[in-house]
């Protein structure tokens, strides 16, 4: 069995990723132009990193399938980015960030990898402002903070509700630039539908061009996949339409392994679904648990509008449950918190499916227009989406699918199990353990991107600068390309009766009902088989236009949801084999008596990696080791 | 509900196409207006009939990809909105809609309602950025900047690049997105080294993509999603001049 090697430096915790840097090979500027790096996706990581290394002097071909690199999913990120900058002298540091992050993950992180993301947040603010992200500031004119949840200190940096729209702004503006200067050329409108390996080496990709439906073959020296994560599975979710996870599963077919693919975060302020038309939750960003107070009645089957219910009639169930985090506990407990009130019958709304989030305490004691500068934007989207004004009733919230700490796993430099493919952002599995922490992800994105790629690509292409240009022409792209051309007909022959959201909202009921925010073991053998009863139904029954020619969305739709429809499988599997709770993989015959998630570090102390083994009911299971030398795993609570 | 939608149908670029007419019932007021065309796709790929492609991705209003002109107006009746986040609520039982692909010729028709907004792409390559390389930054706070500076700063940056100023502007001009850029950046201390040459060089690009000229009917701000203000076009003529005038 192949041993994963995390290649983590030597040296104690905050020297690990200085004596990388000092150690790394290098490619010389000269030789730089003789290189080609293909990167997919143009959200923070793929912008950031296409940016900085066009910066440096390399050939980038960057990809996405959006109409302009702007739009990519990084973009709706609301609430903020962390960093340690102590700017607010509440006991800030590296060293607590880094604390913080590997238990809110709940232990299932490299210690190394976490460190290196709280030290190299001090930069991305910088970065960030230079690029001139306007992140909120005092009247001074020094910057603000705001909390997250499972933290207590304020290190969060915002710009209004609009953070990730500000930040992916700065890096696409950036990338600009480089296509402007012509080290970057950007294929908008391009889907990644192939990796192309030769050698055991990544060198290159099939696209298709979405406008005119054309297969193309893109060489390069390295590939780098910033392509997000697959949180869309769930058919419902805070992602948007297009997010996907098929770059990485056909890069996964293709030798790289997947990394605790089950690992899903489920949001707990999105909107309530309403009905079964419904395309998507959307996200109500966690700042608003900072002043907000989650709620639902004491009394099942209170009828009265929220207002009429008296104080000492709710149930403030996360203060109760946590009184030090309160509002404020992490994700994936409080979505957990949420899901146990709705089940047990508390459930507001007319679907009795949803929490009350309450603003009038804040209102009363800042007012409403200290409110309104906050989280307007909010309030807003909240009133053109549901009709309801959050200054005068509460929100109704409830628990959406949102992100996947899981992905392809990547050693320390972001490399996956196939030499020359790198991971980056949420696409790979790296800092966020078994639950991600709110406004890490921004972090996470950009700081690999901005500040880690550049230098451990660097190191790789150092050993690839007397290969030569790759030629596209070789059999293995001819293979590659005539394989995606059979299964693009293959799809469009099926010819049958149901439509592919059909597929993919089933799916994502399967996948809601059995390896959601609760799982155990009856369900998620049922979930495999109903998944392989409907993956069987899709290729014969499902029904796409046969116009090969031009735009075809329910073609590309189909291509995704052909991957969903094995990923998730796989999730199932996953989810199966550990015999534990963790973050967000609650395992409900491992709780405690009060309902906790129960951790089992004698024997789940790893990181799974799947290998693919030819087909999706037979995956080979990997195990890293997790070591923790710096700081001992404890119990998680936020008591 | 019930509904008669006259939808905008052309296969590429090059086909001339037409309004053609369809009809949906049972429709949930609650639904969002992407969620009817959703339905209506459903429909149609069932009965073997090509769905019509529109241009969404984030559906909650913040990644600009949707936009169509819903009875003549760009993201359809309600301000400051866009498609995404439009409800069938705000219409009624009974309506006839016309439903068309945002109108200027600079941004080509891809199929039916869904548009090539390249062009504004190339407006921010040619100087929307304050250069600088990954890895130069001074400390965050090397440069206070004052709350009110950085507030304005955001008003202008918080465009989401969707196109309704130029689709609902008689002129075709693209002088609200162009300007909000210019004034976000120049705003900031960091954007000002370089003002002179991106003001040029934006304004330059604008008018070679071949948008029209701004004439002051204020139409943009009142469909822009983000109810970007049409100050910044004032603070852009005056980048410009400014420009200009230092240059001799």
């Amino acid at each position: 069995m192949m041993k994963l090697n995390a290649n983590i430096p030597d040296g104690p915790l905050e020297q690990k990723w200085e004596n990388y840097k000092k150690k790394a090979k290098l490619v010389n500027p000269a030789n730089r132009k003789k290189l080609d790096i293909i990167v997919v996706g143009t959200g923070l990581a793929g912008s950031s990193i296409a940016a900085s290394l066009g910066e440096m002097g390399y050939n980038i071909k960057s990809f996405c399938f959006q109409d302009s690199a702007r739009r990519a999913h990084s973009v709706a990120a609301q609430g903020g980015v962390n960093a340690a900058k102590n700017y607010k002298n509440d006991g800030d540091s590296v060293y607590r960030m880094f604390v913080d992050t590997l238990k809110g993950g709940d232990f299932r992180a490299r210690e190394a990898n976490v460190y290196r993301m709280a030290e190299c947040s001090l930069n991305l603010i910088d970065q960030a402002v230079a690029q001139g992200v306007p992140f909120g500031r005092e009247y001074g004119g020094y910057l603000n903070n705001r909390s997250f949840g499972g933290v207590q200190v304020s290190r969060t940096f915002y710009s209004r509700g609009q953070t990730g729209q500000q930040l992916l702004l700065g890096a696409y503006q950036a990338l600009m630039r480089q296509v402007e200067k012509k080290s970057v050329k950007l294929f908008t409108r391009h889907e990644m539908l192939d990796l192309v390996v030769i050698d055991g080496k990544a060198r290159g990709i099939i696209a298709r061009n979405l406008d005119t439906g054309q297969l193309e073959r893109h060489a390069a020296h390295a590939v780098i996949l910033a392509t997000g994560g697959y949180g869309k599975i769930y058919y419902l979710s805070t992602l948007a339409m297009g997010c996907n996870g098929s770059a990485i599963w056909r890069a996964h077919k293709k030798g790289a392994f997947m990394a605790s693919p089950s690992w899903i975060q489920v949001h707990p302020t999105s909107l309530p679904q309403s009905g079964d038309y419904q395309s998507k939750l959307t996200l109500m960003s966690e700042s608003l648990r900072n002043d907000g107070r989650i709620w639902v009645p004491k009394n099942k089957d209170d009828n009265r509008e929220a207002n009429q219910i008296p104080d000492g009639e709710r149930d403030y169930y996360l203060e109760r449950r946590y009184p030090a985090f309160g509002n404020l506990a992490p994700r994936d407990i409080s979505s957990r918190a949420a899901k146990e009130r709705i089940d047990a019958g508390y459930g507001i709304g007319p679907l009795k499916n949803a929490v009350y989030l309450d603003f009038s305490k804040a209102i009363k004691e800042q007012g409403k227009e200290k409110i309104k500068e906050k989280y307007g934007n909010l309030f807003d989207m909240y009133l053109k989406i549901t009709g309801y004004n959050a200054y005068e009733v509460p929100m109704m919230i409830s628990p959406s699918a949102h992100f996947s700490m899981g992905g392809l796993w990547v050693d320390y430099g972001l490399m996956t199990t196939i030499p020359g493919l790198f991971a980056l952002g949420e696409a790979n599995f790296a800092d966020h353990g078994a639950n991600r922490l709110g406004a890490n992800s921004l972090l996470q994105a950009s700081v690999d991107g901005y500040f880690i790629a550049p230098y451990t690509i660097a190191n790789y292409l150092a050993d690839e600068i007397h290969t030569g240009k790759i030629d596209s022409e070789q059999e293995a792209f001819k293979i590659a390309e005539n394989e995606v051309n059979t299964k693009l007909n293959q799809l469009t022959d099926i010819d049958g009766n149901k439509t592919v959201d059909y597929f993919h909202k089933t799916l994502g009921k399967i996948l809601y009902d059995y390896c959601g925010l609760s799982r155990n073991r009856e369900g998620l053998e049922k979930a495999i088989n109903d998944i392989r009863a409907l993956r069987a139904d899709f290729y014969k029954n499902v029904k796409i236009p046969k116009d090969m020619a031009t735009v075809n969305i329910e073609l590309e739709k189909a291509g995704r949801v052909a991957d969903y429809l094995e990923i998730g499988e796989l999730m199932c599997y996953d989810a199966l084999t550990r015999n534990e709770s963790c973050g967000a993989h609650f395992r409900e015959e491992y709780q405690t008596a009060d309902g906790e998630a129960l951790r089992n570090d004698a024997e789940y102390q790893f990181i799974s990696a799947w290998q693919w083994n030819g087909s999706p009911d037979s995956p080979i299971l990997h195990k890293e080791e997790l070591h923790f030398e710096f700081i001992k795993p404890i119990v998680r609570s936020y008591k | 509900m019930k509904l008669t939608l006259k939808i905008w149908r052309q296969k590429n670029q090059t086909d001339t196409g037409s309004l053609q007419e369809y009809k949906l019932d049972q429709l949930n007021p609650h639904m969002s207006f992407l969620e009817m065309l959703d339905t209506l796709n459903e429909q149609l790929i069932i009965k073997g009939d090509d769905p019509v492609a529109f241009d969404h991705d984030c559906r909650e209003g913040i990644c600009g990809q949707c936009g169509v002109m819903i009875n003549g107006m760009a993201h359809g009746p309600l301000p400051h909105t866009t498609t995404c986040q439009l409800h069938m609520r705000s219409f009624n039982d009974g309506d006839t809609i016309y439903i068309e692909p945002f109108r200027s010729e600079i941004f080509p028709i891809r199929k039916d309602l869904s548009i090539d907004r390249s062009a504004f792409d190339r407006i921010i390559a040619s100087g929307g950025y304050i250069s600088t390389n990954t890895g130069q930054a001074p400390d965050a706070l090397a440069i206070p900047i004052a709350h009110e500076v950085v507030e304005a700063a955001f008003d202008s940056a918080a465009c989401i690049g969707c196109g309704a100023c130029v689709a609902t502007c008689k002129n075709g001009s693209a002088a609200l997105f162009t300007s909000a850029k210019i004034s976000h950046l120049v705003l900031l201390p960091q954007g000002k080294e370089e003002r002179a040459a991106r003001i040029k060089n934006m304004v330059q690009t604008m008018d070679k993509e071949g948008f029209g000229h701004c004439t002051n009917t204020e139409a943009c701000q009142v469909e822009c999603p983000q109810n970007i203000s049409v100050l910044n076009i004032a603070r852009m003529n005056y980048e410009f001049i400014r420009a200009k005038a230092l240059e001799k």
